[in-house]
C-alpha cells in the first residue's frame, strides 16, 4: 500500500467513526470527498480546522461557541430572569430550533446516573446556583428527559434550588401527531394527569 | 440456537452502538441477566425500558455463555413514580442494589417476587418506606447476611432489644448492651414490626441495614454503596426532619 492510499484508509478509519457511519458507508463518503474535492472536501477540512481551533464551552452556560460567552448569554435581550435547564448541548439546540423560549441556558452535561456513577459534582449544578443567585433569576425551567435519570437530576436540582426561584419543569403528554395506541401507559397516565380545559 | 423466556424487571440500560442498548433484568427463574437489545433507544421502545419496567422477554444466543440479545415486550411501566421524588429514590436505589449485588445468572425467586411488589407499591400506598426497608432486610438475608432479629445475643432475653450487633447481625436488648450500646447499631421498631410507622423510624432501619449492604458490597471485589442508595437514605432523612409538621415525622 502507498503513502496516499494508508492516508485515505486512515480517513476512512476516521470517519467510520462518526455517528450514523459505518466502514462501507465511510468509505462512500470518503469517495464522495473525492470526487468533489474542491467543492466539498477542502471548504469542508477548513471549516473543520477552523472549528477544531475555535470552538469551545461558554463559561457561563455551557453551550458551544466560538467565544468566552455565548451569543445567547451575551445577548441583553435573552436577560428575562428565566433558565432553561438541558441535559447537553443537543437539547439547546433543539429548543433554540423550535424558537420559543426567549431566556438563557443552562447546560448540565449529563444526568445523574447510580449506573455511570455520575454525581452532582460531575455535573455543572453548582455554577448553576451561582447563576441563580448573580443573575436575578425568577424562574428555573427544567427541561429534562422524562427517563428515571433524567427526573433524579430534575428533582434533585429542585432541592438545591428550593426557595430561591420559581421552578418548572416541561409538561409530559400526548405528542404532536402520537397516537394513543402507541404510548406507553407512563405517557397515557401523565397526559391524563396533565388534562386542560377546552 | 439456545432460547428461554421469562418475565423480569429492567435494572439498568447502557447504549450499545448506535441504535442497541445492553438490557440488564432480573427474572424469577434466571435471576440477574444481560442481553443486547436491537432497538433499544428508539422512540418506541425506550419509554419501555426504563429502570424498574416490568417486561416480558425472550432472550436467545448460540451457546448458553455468549451475551445474547433479548426480544422484549412492555407488560407494566411504573412511570407512576417519575413525580415522587422519593419514591424515584427508592426505585433507583433498588435497581441500584440489585445490580450491583446480585450474582449474574443465579435464580433468587423470592426475592425477584418480594422486589415486584415493592416496585408496585411504590408512591401508591403510605406504608411503601416500610415494605422497601424489609425489602432490604430480605436482600440482606438472600445474601448471606440476614438479620437475627428475634433474641439478644447477650442474655437470650426477647424484650427490650434495641440495637444490632454490627458485626453479627444479631439484636441485642438494652440490658445486654451494657457500656457498649454507643458501639451498637440502632434497632428501630420498624424492624421488628412494633412501633406506630415514621420516616425517622425508617431512617433509622436503613442505616442499620446499609452498614450490612456496605459490608456486602465490600465483599464481593471491594464496591461502594451505590450512590443512589445514599441518596434514598439522605432523602428519607430529610423528609422525616423535614421542617412542615405534615413532612416530619408520620408518613
Amino acid at each position: 500500500m502507498n503513502d496516499a492510499a494508508r492516508e485515505i484508509e486512515a480517513l476512512i478509519a476516521l470517519m467510520a467513526k462518526l455517528p450514523g457511519l459505518g466502514p462501507r458507508s465511510a468509505r462512500r463518503a470518503v469517495l464522495h470527498l473525492l470526487k468533489k474535492r474542491s467543492r466539498v472536501m477542502v471548504p469542508l477540512a477548513t471549516a473543520m480546522a477552523e472549528v477544531a481551533t475555535r470552538a469551545r464551552d461558554c463559561v457561563t452556560c455551557g453551550n458551544i461557541g466560538t467565544a468566552e460567552i455565548c451569543d445567547i448569554c451575551a445577548s441583553d435581550k435573552r436577560a428575562t430572569g428565566e433558565i432553561c435547564v438541558v441535559e447537553d448541548v443537543a437539547d439547546l439546540w433543539a429548543m433554540e430550533r423550535a424558537q420559543v423560549f426567549g431566556g438563557r441556558y443552562h447546560v448540565l452535561g449529563g444526568t445523574l446516573s447510580a449506573l455511570d456513577a455520575i454525581g452532582p459534582d460531575e455535573l455543572r449544578i453548582p455554577q448553576l446556583k451561582a447563576r441563580v443567585r448573580d443573575e436575578g433569576v425568577r424562574e428555573v425551567i427544567l427541561a429534562l428527559g422524562a427517563t428515571v435519570d433524567g427526573q433524579t437530576t430534575a428533582h434533585y436540582i429542585a432541592d438545591e434550588l428550593g426557595g430561591l426561584c420559581t421552578l418548572t419543569s416541561l409538561a409530559q403528554g400526548v405528542p404532536v401527531g402520537g397516537e394513543l395506541d402507541y404510548l406507553d401507559e407512563g405517557t397515557i397516565s401523565a397526559a391524563l394527569r396533565a388534562r386542560k380545559g377546552l | 440456537m439456545i432460547e428461554w423466556r421469562d418475565e423480569g424487571v429492567v435494572l439498568s440500560v447502557r447504549k450499545h452502538g448506535e441504535t442497541s442498548v445492553l438490557l440488564e433484568v432480573f427474572t424469577q427463574t434466571r435471576g440477574r441477566c444481560t442481553g443486547i437489545l436491537r432497538g433499544g433507544v428508539s422512540r418506541k421502545m425506550a419509554p419501555h425500558i426504563q429502570p424498574g419496567a416490568q417486561v416480558a422477554l425472550v432472550w436467545k444466543a448460540r451457546l448458553e455463555d455468549h451475551l445474547g440479545h433479548f426480544s422484549v415486550e412492555p407488560l407494566r411501566s411504573r412511570a407512576q413514580v417519575l413525580e415522587d421524588p422519593l419514591a424515584l429514590a427508592a426505585l433507583t436505589s433498588m435497581t441500584a442494589l440489585l445490580t450491583q449485588l446480585l450474582p449474574e445468572r443465579e435464580a433468587h425467586s423470592y426475592l425477584y417476587v418480594d422486589t415486584q411488589k415493592v416496585l408496585d407499591r411504590l408512591g401508591r400506598d403510605a406504608h411503601w418506606p416500610l415494605s422497601y426497608l424489609n425489602w432490604e432486610t430480605a436482600l440482606l438475608e438472600e445474601m448471606g447476611y440476614g438479620l437475627d432479629l428475634s433474641r439478644c445475643a447477650v442474655t437470650g432475653s426477647r424484650d427490650d432489644l434495641a440495637f444490632v450487633s454490627p458485626r453479627t447481625g444479631r439484636a441485642v436488648s438494652r440490658r445486654g448492651a451494657g457500656d457498649w450500646a454507643d458501639k451498637l447499631l440502632p434497632l428501630p421498631q420498624c424492624l421488628l414490626g412494633q412501633a406506630p410507622l415514621d420516616y425517622i423510624d425508617i431512617a433509622r432501619g436503613l442505616k442499620t441495614t446499609g452498614h450490612f449492604i456496605a459490608r456486602l458490597a465490600g465483599e464481593l471485589g471491594d464496591k461502594p454503596m451505590p450512590a443512589a442508595r445514599d441518596r434514598f437514605l439522605d432523602r428519607i432523612t430529610r423528609k422525616g426532619s423535614g421542617p412542615s409538621g405534615e413532612e416530619a415525622g408520620g408518613f
